[in-house]
Formats: structure tokens, C-alpha cells, sequence
């Protein structure tokens, strides 16, 4: 016989506000099994979860059914509360009445009917629910950190101070990510690479970080805390044990016009190459591209003059399999493509820059060892015009709609910078919004307008054209004095949008872990999870879950750190016990399921059954592996006799739901 | 019945993942759409079987909706390829039925798409409420006089 306790929650107004609540409670009272029901203002307080504990010990109860929020929000409070009280907690369902009834619907007769239909169906589901008991699963206590940039350096050295190990696999032939390539960091205008490299430094030395460069993840299977990563190892054609990192290969390769990618193509280097004196690992890379030798097998000068024996130019992609018990995704950004645009004449000319290319050619391992001068032509530019929002905020298609919120700030820096060391400089800021939230951002914004004599200009610039005289003439409009200007111009700054890394995209199909519209990564909860993506053991840190700068970067990169050492300290965890299980006496061994389940979770054992004329026969019937199921269900609908089902979903439950539903 | 009054019945089976969590979405943003879609929450959309569809339209639903991640971003990598290939099939045989298919879709929502979810569902609603009520599999045995 079937107790059922029903508990409505007013969720404040939320849900009161819109769904006359007492009249659920009443309407659900008289459902088949009810025995008990009852509204609370908030369901989830501590008096609320009482109140159901008390329910549940009072009466009996069998079966709980919570109409109150998404069971996204509190289904485990909740389970957690009927355990509490003795009952098994997947004896517990949540009709949600808020997000998907209270708050969509303005007229509260069609709402309140809408949650007893809800919570019909939630009863008619319970009336069915099994008692379940979560296994346990050993956890793999290691790290990966896809991505070497300041948000995945940050995590793994957080990480490995707390004692576990940590892999970090970056694309590029060294970690630093941009953060590297940066000049001066706002809003203190301190040396990007004087606080970025003390830490690239630490984690070369860190004995627990493991530093995978120039490889890229291929393949994630596995669960939270079981992961299993397969990593390929780009051949760099030099034996990274070996090599030395001495450069003298960089100085005698004869390749030299092979465009320096750190530098953004705005210089050259040799085709074997260290990106930048920093780098770490500190090892020489074979741009095979533009290598004599692997091109045309002719040349050899690098193997010839390394005397540490470190050339290998029949070295092969290495492919490694290890494993991790959760994964931090940190693949950064990059800046947009300008093709759309057209207008900024970028393609044209040389002295249209965007803002990345501005801070190497400022930065003094830049192309001009950090003396700006104009791209074209090496002379001083004495004006300088900077456009931002190239492709930000911008709804027509062309660029990303949202906002790439670090642009303001360092166009601010920039400005600041170029007045302060050359004061015969104009700079002109042409802005839709000066957007600078942020601790002393709008203090060091005001900086660079009072002190420094910034132009900042409210409008947008219409169109830049290469003049013949080596100049660029920019058409504007000043919107607050309501005129068209004309400036000519010595260099043009484009503040081109960011973009997630292309690669985040694959990424993130391998990692199931969700992305919105925009390819961000999508967080557990905006609010209360940001850190988390909804596929448990995989964590975001850094701009590939949404813009940001440095310091809410490295936040954020601790913070995943954080989380990250919160699982890896557990010895074991419970696993979803939703899972799918085979009848055996229905089952006739067709393979039908085993095909379908995307986890090899199911195998085929032969067993033994007793037949009605008491002979033995042995049948081949299908077994779940509980540790590997993942609980999606596909077997169950590939099933032909209907002898695969889903524990928490079965077929019934379902069934009764869309009965309830339809009644 | 005239069309002003008549209410469809719409079964709306969202994976627990993606769209799940856009229908929330539509919810925390106030993002209106008829009450006459009731949700229930599957872990993928691979878990609906095509007899919950025959059972909801033989039960007197109007129209069924199935709502999943985008093809290549499942959870479980590959469900919604399975729900896609699945329906494809349920829904042409339900239309030499007689089960029109404008009284079934499949829709991609993911947990981003709030917006979406409410756009779909409205428009779904719109699209049944016009083709009237099912009375080609609807059981007149299961309903309660």
C-alpha cells in the first residue's frame, strides 16, 4: 500500500504569487496513495525540510513528491532530507511548478491547473519509484588541465599545492598563453611577462605538474573521477629530454623568413624556433612548414651544430593514454578574424592593427624591441587612432554579440602607455560605451583622460582609407557634439573582439560538457556554480567560459582549483544509481543494446535457467556493468522484448507520467 | 469545439541535460508560453520510447513534443543521433496513421536557449491548436466518463 506525501512549496510569491497553492495541496490530496499533503512557504528552509522529515516518519510515508522549483536546484536537498528521515532517497519527485509553471504563466486559474496536472504526474511516477543504492567508484587522483595560458597555469600550481598531481596539455610549443604575449597589465601597468613567467617557472619545477606542450587532447572517456584522456604528442622534431634550450640551432637554421607566429606574423624567425626566451619547456621546436630539411630532405644545419644530439627529424606524433579523476577545461581565447570588416581597411594596410599586434609591437621582445613604430614603414607615429567594439556588442552578424569586456580597459592602458613615453603622440579613443567596472578601472580610466589628455570621442568610427601619402584618413562621427570628423591618421588600433579557441568546440564534444551560442562553455549554475560545467568532474576556468580579464581569471582559475581538490581528496564516489538493468527472463540475447550504449557498458554472460519442465537450459542474456552505465536509456528503447530498462525512468514511471498528464 | 476554446493537450519530454535546463532558462527569464505544455523530464531524449508517444496520443494528447541537445553536443555523446533516426521513422508512420505529422516534432534546445524553448513551444501549441483535437488514436476506453 502506497503512502504519499505531498508538500507544496510558495517558494515566498514565486510560486503563491501565480499557483494558489492551498488549492493544489487540496486537489493532490484526493490522488490515489495521498495520504498526506501540505504547503510550507519554503519547502528547501530547514522548518520546511522538518516538516516533510516529520511527514515521513509520522505517517509513514513511502513516496515523497515535492512540488516546488526545478529539481535542478534542489532534488538533492530534498533527497538528502528523506534520507535523513528513513526513507530511500530516490523515493523522492519534484513536480517543478516554478520555473516551468509559476513563473512562465500570469493567469492563476490556468497555473494552479497546470501544477496539479504537474503534480499528478509526479505522483503517478513515485507510486512507482523503487528504492535505489548509489555504488561506489574509486576516484583516480590526478588532474588535467587543458590549456597552459595564466587560467590553466593558475589551476594546476593550485592544484599541485595541495598535493596532487596535475597534467597540463597546451597546443602551442610552451605555456603562457596570451597572458605571455601581453606587453603591461592594467590597471597597475605592471610587466605582463615579469609576473606571468615567475609561475610558468614554478610550474616547470613543481615535481607533481607534468607539462604535456606542443600536444593536444584527442579522445575523453570515462566519468567523473574515472577519466580516461588520450593525448597526442605533436613531433617537434627535437628530443625534448636532449635539447638544451642553448638556441644556437635558432641562430644557424637559414630559414629564417618563416613568420614568427608569437610575434603575430609581424616579424620573422628561423623555421626551427623557442617562441620566446621565457618559454617553457625551454626546447627548441621544427616548424616543419618551413624546414628545409623535413620539406626537401636537404639542409641539416640544426642537427650539424646541436651538441646535445637533440635533432630528430624522424620523430612521430606520440600517442599517450593516462588517466585523471577530473578535467579542468582552460583553451583561453582569441582574437576575431577582421575579414567582416571591411571598413577598418585591416587587410589594406599594414598600420591597421588590432590591439594583440599593438602590445607586441610595444613590448620590447616585440618585432621593434619596444620602440613603436608604424609597421609599414618603421617611421614615429605621431597620431593614433584606437576603434573599439571592432565586432563586439555587435548584433548585425558580423561580429559577437556580447561584450568582450577587457577592450575599454586596455585600450585605456594603451593610450596611457604610448602618451607617457611619447607625449607628441595625439591618441583618439572613438567609444559606444566606456564600460570599466572593476577594482581601480574607472580610477586608471579617469587617469588616462585627465592626466594623460586621451581624446575619447563617443562614436563610431564609419571608415579608414589608406592615403597615398602613407597616411590613413579616418571618417568619424563625434556624437555628442553631433559632427563628422575627419582625422588622419598615422596607425589605426582595432579592438577585435575575443572568440573561444577554435579547438574548444571539439573539446567540448569529447568532454559532453555543454557551450552556449557563442561557444563559451556553459556553467553548472550562472550564479552558484560558475566554475562547474553540468558534466560533473569537468570544471572551466578562464575565458573559455565567458569573457574576462586577469584577475578574475586567476579567481576563477583558483576557484577551479579549488573544486578540483574537493573531488580528487574523496577515496570514492557514489555514482548515479539511474542505471540500466535487463530482465533476464525477457531477454533473448539479440545484442540490440549492446550496440546502441555509447559506453560498452553492456556485455553478454550465459546463464543458466530452470524451464518449466524442470530441465536446465543456457540462455545468453545481456548484463549492465554498473560502474560504466551511464544511465541515458538508448538500450532501453533499442530493446525489442522490453527486457532493458532504467532504473528512476523506467517504462512505467514514464508511462504513468504521460497518463497523468493526458487524463 | 470552437477553435477560441479548445485546448490542446501537449506532452513536451525534455532530456535532462539540454533542454531540461533551457525550459528553466524560460522560466528564470519569464519567457511566456502556453500552460498547455507539461513536461516530463527523460534523462536523454534516446530514453522516449516510441510506445510513450503512441500511449500519450492514445491517452487524448493533441500533439507530442521531444526536445534533446543539438546533434554532436548529447551528454551521452550519441542519444539524440538515436532519437533523431527513431522519430524520423515513429512520425512518418504516425502521419500514414493519420496522426498528422504538425502533431509531432523534434526540436533541439540546448541549456542555453531559454529563449528558443518558449519560441518553440509557442509556436507548437499555435500549430495544434489549429489542426484540432486527436481523435485517431485517442482510446475513448481510458477516458473517465
Amino acid at each position: 500500500m502506497q503512502k504519499i506525501g505531498v508538500f507544496v512549496c510558495h517558494c515566498g510569491t514565486n510560486i503563491a504569487g501565480t499557483v494558489d497553492v492551498k488549492a493544489v495541496a487540496e486537489a493532490l490530496s484526493h490522488e490515489p496513495g495521498v495520504v498526506f499533503a501540505a504547503d510550507y512557504p519554503y519547502m528547501c528552509s530547514e522548518s520546511g525540510q522538518n516538516l516533510i522529515k516529520d511527514a515521513i516518519r509520522e505517517h509513514g510515508l513511502t513516496g515523497v513528491v515535492i512540488c516546488s522549483c526545478s529539481p535542478r536546484m534542489h532534488e538533492t536537498t530534498f533527497r538528502k532530507a528523506a534520507a535523513s528521515a528513513g526513507l530511500n532517497s530516490y523515493m523522492v519527485e519534484i513536480a517543478n511548478i516554478r520555473e516551468q509553471c509559476s513563473w512562465i504563466h500570469k493567469d492563476m486559474k490556468t497555473a494552479t491547473e497546470k501544477a496539479v496536472i504537474l503534480g499528478r504526474a509526479a505522483i503517478a511516477k513515485v507510486a512507482l519509484n523503487t528504492p535505489l543504492t548509489a555504488s561506489e567508484t574509486p576516484v583516480t587522483k590526478r588532474a588535467l588541465v587543458i590549456g597552459g595560458g595564466i587560467a590553466g597555469i593558475q589551476t594546476a600550481l593550485d592544484i599541485a599545492d595541495a598535493g596532487f598531481e596535475v597534467d597540463i596539455v597546451e597546443k602551442e610549443p610552451t605555456i603562457g598563453g596570451k597572458m605571455a604575449q601581453i606587453d603591461k597589465t592594467f590597471p597597475t601597468l605592471d610587466c605582463a611577462a615579469c609576473i606571468l613567467t615567475p609561475k610558468m617557472v614554478d610550474c616547470a619545477q613543481n615535481e607533481k605538474i607534468h607539462i604535456y606542450a606542443y600536444s593536444e587532447v584527442e579522445s575523453v572517456k570515462g566519468f567523473v573521477g574515472n577519466f580516461t584522456v588520450g593525448i597526442k604528442k605533436k613531433a617537434r622534431y627535437v628530443d625534448e629530454t636532449k635539447c638544451t634550450g642553448c638556441g644556437l640551432c635558432t641562430e644557424k637554421c637559414p630559414m629564417k623568413k618563416t613568420p614568427n607566429l608569437f610575434n603575430l606574423g609581424l616579424d620573422t624567425r628561423s623555421a626551427i624556433y623557442i617562441p620566446f626566451a621565457q618559454a617553457v619547456p625551454k626546447v627548441a621546436t621544427i616548424d616543419a612548414d618551413y624546414c628545409n630539411m623535413l620539406k626537401n630532405g636537404r639542409c641539416g644545419v640544426c642537427s650539424k651544430v646541436c651538441t646535445a644530439g637533440a635533432i630528430d627529424y624522424h620523430q612521430q606524433d606520440e600517442h599517450i593514454e593516462e588517466k585523471y579523476g577530473a578535467i579542468v577545461v582552460a583553451t583561453g581565447f582569441n582574437p576575431i578574424k577582421l575579414d567582416n570588416f571591411d571598413e577598418y581597411a585591416y587587410a589594406q594596410s599594414p598600420d591597421v592593427v588590432t590591439s594583440l599586434e599593438l602590445e607586441r609591437l610595444m613590448n620590447a621582445a616585440g618585432p621593434n624591441g619596444g620602440t613603436l613604430l608604424r609597421p609599414s614603414d618603421k617611421t614615429h607615429p605621431h597620431t593614433i587612432v584606437f576603434v573599439q567594439c571592432v565586432g563586439s556588442r555587435d548584433t548585425s552578424g558580423c561580429g559577437k554579440p556580447y561584450c568582450s569586456k577587457i577592450c575599454c580597459m586596455y585600450t585605456a592602458k594603451h593610450a596611457m602607455l604610448i602618451r607617457d613615453k611619447y607625449p607628441d603622440t595625439e591618441v583618439y579613443v572613438f567609444y559606444i560605451d566606456v564600460r570599466t567596472p572593476g577594482k581601480n578601472f574607472d580610477e586608471f580610466y579617469r587617469r588616462a583622460v585627465e592626466e594623460y589628455g586621451v581624446h575619447y570621442i563617443k562614436g563610431m568610427v564609419g571608415k579608414v582609407m589608406p592615403q597615398k601619402n602613407g597616411k590613413l584618413l579616418v571618417r568619424a562621427s563625434d556624437l555628442l557634439a553631433g559632427e563628422q570628423l575627419k582625422i588622419e591618421a598615422d596607425m589605426v588600433v582595432l579592438a577585435a573582439a575575443i572568440e573561444p579557441d577554435k579547438t574548444a568546440r571539439s573539446l567540448a564534444t569529447m568532454l559532453t560538457a555543454s557551450m552556449d551560442t557563442n561557444d563559451f562553455f556553459t556553467e553548472a549554475h550562472p550564479k552558484l556554480r560558475p566554475v562547474e560545467s553540468p558534466t560533473a568532474g569537468i570544471f572551466l576556468s578562464g575565458v573559455c567560459q565567458g569573457p574576462k580579464d586577469i584577475p578574475e581569471t586567476v579567481a576563477q582559475a583558483s576557484a577551479a582549483a579549488a573544486k578540483v581538490i574537493g573531488l580528487l581528496v574523496k577515496d570514492k564516489l557514489k555514482s548515479n544509481p539511474c542505471i540500466a538493468h535487463a530482465n533476464e527472463t525477457l531477454c533473448n540475447g539479440c545484442s540490440s543494446c549492446e550496440r546502441v550504449c555509447p559506453y560498452g557498458a553492456i556485455t553478454y554472460v550465459d546463464k543458466e535457467f530452470r524451464m518449466p519442465d524442470r530441465t536446465t537450459k543456457i540462455r545468453r542474456v545481456a548484463s549492465v556493468n554498473a560502474a560504466v552505465c551511464q544511465g541515458c536509456g538508448a538500450c532501453t528503447v533499442a530493446c525489442p522484448s522490453g527486457a532493458m530498462d532504467l532504473s528512476g525512468f523506467s517504462n512505467q514511471q514514464i508511462m504513468a507520467e504521460v497518463d497523468a498528464i493526458c487524463r | 469545439m470552437p477553435i477560441s476554446e479548445f485546448k490542446p493537450k501537449i506532452v513536451a519530454f525534455c532530456c535532462n541535460w539540454c533542454s531540461y535546463a533551457g525550459a528553466d532558462l524560460a522560466g528564470t527569464n519569464r519567457l511566456n508560453y502556453p500552460a498547455d505544455v507539461k513536461i516530463i523530464r527523460v534523462p536523454c531524449s534516446c530514453r522516449v520510447n516510441p510506445i510513450f508517444i503512441l500511449r500519450a496520443f492514445q491517452r487524448g494528447a493533441d500533439g507530442v513534443i521531444l526536445c534533446g541537445c543539438h546533434p554532436g553536443d548529447c551528454h551521452y555523446t550519441t542519444g539524440n543521433y538515436y532519437t533523431r533516426r527513431r522519430m524520423t521513422l515513429l512520425f512518418s508512420m504516425l502521419d500514414y496513421l493519420g496522426i498528422e505529422k504538425e502533431r509531432t516534432r523534434v526540436e533541439w534546445v540546448s541549456a542555453a536557449e531559454g529563449a528558443k524553448f518558449a519560441a518553440v513551444m509557442q509556436d507548437f501549441v499555435k500549430t495544434v491548436t489549429e489542426l484540432g483535437e486527436n481523435k485517431r488514436l485517442e482510446d475513448r476506453r481510458c477516458k473517465k466518463p
